[in-house]
């Protein structure tokens, strides 16, 4: 019935395109290095389509629920008799989704990537860390236990840091790979503590025990987190701390503030590589996580639900303005995701469990699936257009809806998806989280919605900012410039680049007519959303108000207004360019007080006090010798003094006692 | 006589028949002819102690052998293992041979310099299969003294000076050494020096507070303990590459073996009691080398710092005095041990290749000599613990061992540990970044040729050692762990 084998290929082709290509990467001819890659992703995409398809027809338990199944489980490293881990294939609902979203964006960006990387140096190196990071990312979904989530959350950071730096010899992408991989292993510090004191509380890593006992919070539930829930320290109890600090893992990799700043910087990597890891899959990790423990959350520790609602909500509204006023078209996008993923977390912070109440969690997961889609083909299309432009910045662009007409469709799709027009995919999930967001408070839920008519703005914007007004290549000095450098007129993309666009922008059309309610909800039983209609005409109609004024000031290129706002900024367009100085504020932190202050302080220390007292010890040594040295002058004269000395010295010993 | 002893004759007689020879290729063949011997002994002994193991031998210590050397105080050549032993033969086998390699074209005098250093991996051989404490203190003497040599005359820089240092501080170490293991053997009642004797004996708990410290400083000295670390950084800094490898990768676990060997195994109550001091002074060396290592701009101190911190959790972990946590300290020594060795293999390439360590002038060598990078990344990684490479197994055992100890003092030092894989993270990064990455800094390094075949031998060998240790960390664990077993029972674990 559930063949294991075809489950098992799905993480281990990726694994074994990477060292294949590690191997024998350099003596492939040609573009082989993405032909292997990529037909080797495309099977695992078939293997996980086909283990999704076996899994939701699966007979459902007598009590209505869908079983999980374990397949494949090794112990790999015991700790304690309690404590062990042990790898494994871990199938349920939420791992079987993942397993699509992932591997099918990955298949695309492969593809796409044999076009926008023709001819690139470290062609082979490329599709080799792009497998490693379909490996990494598709075991990281399917952990029975949360030690194996780890080990692949690491994974993950690096292949992410591999392919941010793939630029090697460009300092900017040498030290965004380092900011994404610092700033994430700070947060992971949090994710292991919060391991450490979960498993140490619990006795076990295992998901399906924590989570078993958590919906069974008078039975097995109570037993297993009593201790947890007894001990405390500074207020909160042991397991609330356990899973905030899990959340902190979350809130680095999800890339929630303050925790967001690597993500805007990641965008030095190659633009397919931001579409992958940076849009659809790994930043959605910690989305991902938080869904995973959901039953601790909602059942066990609610105060901390709440708490990253407000973290998110805030994270939300934050990229969201950063977006606005942004000119580097992947910046825009990079916050945009930002907020996406904001948006996803407030629906797990808000919904409650079970029934009618999980909405939260369903539009949550609907959202990370949609979005997936819509924004690897954002990504995508950027990439199209800074491929043909040269170019990051607005100002560079314009007007190309004339020469790349399908990319301008795609993109437009995209567009819409993300502003939530129906029927886009992203107006069914963005409904539901708005829904589940007015359920919690009114005020979360105007307050969401303001920020999906921010989105709507900044995204017409860039999409006129591209498509619209005068194209910049027109004037006679850029057309001398693009000559000189070597640059022609922009053009379409090759097929091999355009297919995978069209592709993604039919998902984005039909994913939102899926019924998730029926494969994915808190509790695990089947439960219909309907579309609220309340909720989805407030929504339409703030989305396109902002997609009104962002058509009207950039729809023919900037208005005079707009532009002068651009030119001479206020205090808060400038402080919302500079997002917010934030970045300035961990510079300061890690420059001035870690290296200049303690570091140097530190290493001074241990050059000079305590080497010193070795050094000391050793001068001391010297001077008393010197001193000593006296004694032994070699005059006979001396000895004799000093014998003679002694023997009276003796006598009187002799005679005193 | 006893097989083991060939660990110990095999180095003997390299020594013996380097004095015979002349021609440098002929060195070079006999020696890299011993060192694979060994490889091949301790990879035998290895799969002869598994199979004993799985046939039902329930010693503590097994291929026992005992020759009386000097009646009247009880002084015997006394060998066995358990598994914790066959690991660091294996690690030392592994860095002996690869050091061969690594120096494979050392000038001057290549006979004098290989001679010192087999003379240097008898003593360390010798250290690790010994049971007899007057042998092992033999053997550890053995390893320290050619370090001066070897240091002092084919070193770098300031190299009399660094190799006076750390002679001086080591023997410093072996005299505190050589008081506590003196007061073991008579308040023991002066009749057997052997270590499972007198680990079964037991011994008042007030001399056992009295010799703990001597015994455990003097054998931390050699692994680092915060404040006795400064030899490490001048004495790398100025060893010849092979040196700081067989140094830094197996000279350094001769003082964390040493410490549970004898320091936890004879005076396990001691250690129980004293165990808080030297964990506030281990706590300090795990961040405070990583903090330091931070700004250093020459690799070698770069690596020496790091070296204070990994191994400050080696003694760490030893000090929870858990089954897990020690099973993470030894994984932690073999895990040190192969990458420390792999970063000075690679650091002694790059300097033979720029003849600069300072990484100010150093930067986008990647592109120049990509083997060496690409090797220098991985050793990074597995530094920064990575899973998948020996660091990261070694750590978690050791913060998941750490953290079963439920009081607020281990608590917090565990948290204070946990936070140096942040650090860790920051100055490999760092340095990667500024080495190998960026545009080429200085014109002149753009014609450098890339590693050559014996260097590719001894950092390949050294990454497959790390990968298999990451990769399938259960059998080591097992193996560690059931050595364990009859010192966690003293400590009553």
């Amino acid at each position: 019935m559930f063949n294991s084998c075809y489950t098992a290929l799905v993480p281990l082709l990726p694994l074994f395109s990477f060292i294949l290509l590690i191997a024998f990467g350099l003596r492939l001819p040609g573009k082989w290095a993405g032909y292997i890659g990529s037909v080797l992703t495309g099977i695992a995409a078939v293997a996980a389509y086909y283990t999704a398809w076996t899994y939701f027809s699966l007979p459902l338990d007598a009590d209505g629920t869908r079983p999980a199944v374990e397949i494949l489980s090794w112990e790999w490293l015991r700790f304690t008799p309690l404590l062990a881990i042990r790898l494994g294939i871990y199938v349920d609902a939420l791992s079987a989704m993942m397993w699509v979203v992932i591997t099918t964006v990955s298949l695309m960006v492969h593809i796409y990537s044999l076009g926008y990387m023709a001819g690139e140096k470290g062609f082979a190196r490329y599709f080799a860390f792009l497998g490693l990071f379909s490996f990494s990312m598709l075991g990281l979904v399917v952990a029975p236990n949360i030690f194996q989530t780890y080990i692949f959350w690491e994974l993950v950071g690096v292949s992410s840091y591999l392919l941010i730096g793939f630029y090697y010899t460009k300092p900017e992408a040498v030290s965004a790979s380092k900011k994404a991989f610092i700033v994430t292993r700070f947060a992971d510090l949090g994710f292991l503590i919060g391991i450490l004191i979960l498993s140490y509380f619990t006795g076990t890593f295992d998901f399906q025990t924590i989570c078993g006992s958590a919906q069974d919070a008078a039975g097995v539930g109570g037993a297993l987190f009593a201790p947890a829930l007894q001990a405390s320290f500074l207020g909160l109890s042991a397991l609330s701390w356990a899973m905030l600090l899990i959340f902190m893992g979350c809130a680095g990799k999800s890339a929630l503030f303050p925790l967001h700043i690597w993500l805007p910087d990641a965008m030095e990597g190659p633009t397919p590589v931001s579409a992958l890891i940076h849009a659809a899959t790994m930043v959605v990790a910690g989305v991902f996580l938080v869904a995973r423990l959901f039953p601790v959350y909602a059942l066990m520790t609610p105060g901390v639900l709440e708490v990253i609602a407000y973290v998110a909500a805030f994270t939300s509204l934050y990229a969201a303005v950063v977006a606005c006023v942004q000119t580097d078209i992947k910046r825009v996008l990079a916050f945009s995701t930002i907020s996406q993923i904001g948006f996803m977390m407030v629906a797990l912070g808000v919904s409650g469990y079970g029934g009618h109440a999980g909405e939260g969690y369903t539009a949550s997961l609907f959202h990370l699936f949609t979005h997936a889609f819509f924004k690897a083909l954002l990504f995508l299309c950027a990439g199209a257009i800074i491929h043909t432009v040269h170019s990051n910045e607005m100002k560079a662009m314009g007007g190309l809806r004339r020469y790349m007409p399908v990319t301008h469709l795609c993109f437009l799709v995209g567009c819409l998806a993300i502003a939530g027009i129906p029927p886009f995919s992203g107006f069914f999930s963005k409904d539901g989280i708005l829904a589940a967001s007015f359920a919690f408070h009114p005020c979360m839920g105007i307050l969401m919605t303001a920020i999906a008519g921010l989105t709507a703005f900044y995204m017409f914007r860039l999409y006129c900012r591209i498509f619209h007004g005068p194209y910049s290549g027109d004037t006679a000095a850029a057309q001398a410039e693009h000559a000189e450098a070597g640059h022609h007129t922009p053009h379409e993309a090759p097929a091999v680049m355009t297919a995978p666009l069209v592709f993604l922008a039919v998902l984005s059309l039909l994913t939102g007519f899926i019924p998730f309610g029926d494969f994915l909800s808190s509790d695990g039983l089947p439960h219909a959303f309907p579309l609220q209609t309340a909720v989805a005409v407030c929504s339409v109609l703030t989305a396109l108000v902002g997609i009104g004024i962002a058509l009207y000031a950039y729809g023919r290129g900037p208005r005079p207004a707009f532009q002068r706002m651009a030119d001479q900024p206020n205090a808060f367009l400038r402080a919302a360019k500079n997002r917010f100085y934030i970045d300035r504020f961990y510079l300061f932190i890690t420059h001035r007080i870690i290296f200049q202050g303690i570091s140097t302080a530190l290493a001074w220390f241990d050059r000079h006090v305590i080497d010193g007292v070795v050094f000391g010890s050793g001068k001391l040594t010297e001077k008393i010798a010197r001193k000593i040295r006296i004694i032994q002058s070699g005059q006979l004269q001396t000895y004799a003094l000093i014998l003679l000395l002694g023997v009276l010295c003796l006598i009187g010993l002799v005679l005193y006692l | 006589m006893n097989f083991l002893s060939l660990f110990v004759l095999i180095p003997m007689l390299t020594v013996g028949l380097l004095f015979c020879l002349g021609k440098p290729s002929h060195i070079r063949l006999l020696c890299a002819g011993a060192g694979i011997a060994l490889l091949a002994l301790a990879l035998t002994l290895l799969g002869l102690f598994i199979q004993a193991r799985n046939g039902g031998a329930t010693d503590a210590m097994l291929f026992r052998a005992d020759l009386c050397w000097y009646a009247p105080w009880n002084i015997h050549y006394s060998v066995g293992v358990d598994g914790i032993s066959v690991l660091m033969l294996l690690l030392s086998a592994i860095i002996v041979v690869t050091g061969v390699f690594a120096s494979w074209h050392i000038d001057p005098m290549p006979k004098e310099y290989f001679l010192w250093y087999f003379l240097l991996s008898t003593g360390v051989f010798g250290f690790f299969i010994s049971i007899d404490l007057f042998s092992m203190f033999m053997f550890y003497e053995i390893a320290l003294i050619p370090m001066f040599l070897l240091i002092g005359i084919w070193g770098s820089g300031e190299k009399e000076r660094a190799a006076m240092k750390l002679t001086l501080m080591l023997m410093g170490g072996s005299a505190l050494l050589l008081l506590g293991l003196l007061g073991l053997y008579f308040f023991h009642g002066a009749d057997s020096m052997n270590l499972l004797t007198l680990a079964d004996r037991g011994m008042a708990l007030d001399a056992q507070r009295r010799f703990f410290p001597f015994v455990f400083i003097g054998f931390g000295v050699l692994g680092a303990l915060f404040p006795f670390h400064t030899w490490s950084p001048d004495g790398h800094a100025s060893a010849p590459t092979a040196v700081s490898m067989l140094h830094a990768g197996v000279l350094m676990k001769l003082g964390g073996y040493g410490c549970f060997r004898v320091a936890i195994t004879l005076m396990p109550e001691a250690a129980t009691e004293l165990s808080w001091i030297f964990l506030l002074l281990t706590g300090i060396s795990v961040v405070y080398g990583a903090f330091s290592a931070c700004v250093q701009t020459d690799l070698k101190y770069l690596n020496a710092y790091s070296s204070v911190s990994h191994c400050g959790l080696v003694l760490f972990a030893l000090l929870m005095l858990n089954p897990t946590a020690m099973t993470g300290a030894v994984m932690q020594m073999l895990s040190h041990g192969l990458m420390t060795a792999l970063f000075f293999a690679l650091i002694g390439g790059i300097y033979g290749r720029t003849h600069t360590r300072d990484i100010r002038l150093m930067g986008g060598l990647m592109k120049v000599m990509p083997y060496l990078g690409v090797c220098y990344v991985i050793a990074g990684l597995a530094s920064l613990g990575l899973p998948g490479l020996s660091g990261f197994v070694a750590e978690m055992t050791v913060f998941v061992g750490s953290f079963q100890e439920a009081d607020l003092f281990h608590r917090v030092l565990t948290l204070v540990a946990c936070t140096s894989i942040v650090i860790t993270a920051v100055y490999i990064l760092r340095v990667v970044g500024k080495l190998l990455y960026g545009p080429l800094q200085n014109p002149q390094h753009a014609l450098l040729p890339d590693a050559a075949w014996y260097e590719k031998v001894a950092t390949a060998t050294l990454i497959a050692a790390i990968l298999v240790v990451g990769l399938t960390p259960h059998w080591i664990a097992d193996l560690i762990h059931e050595s364990l077993a009859p010192v966690t029972a003293m400590l009553g674990r």
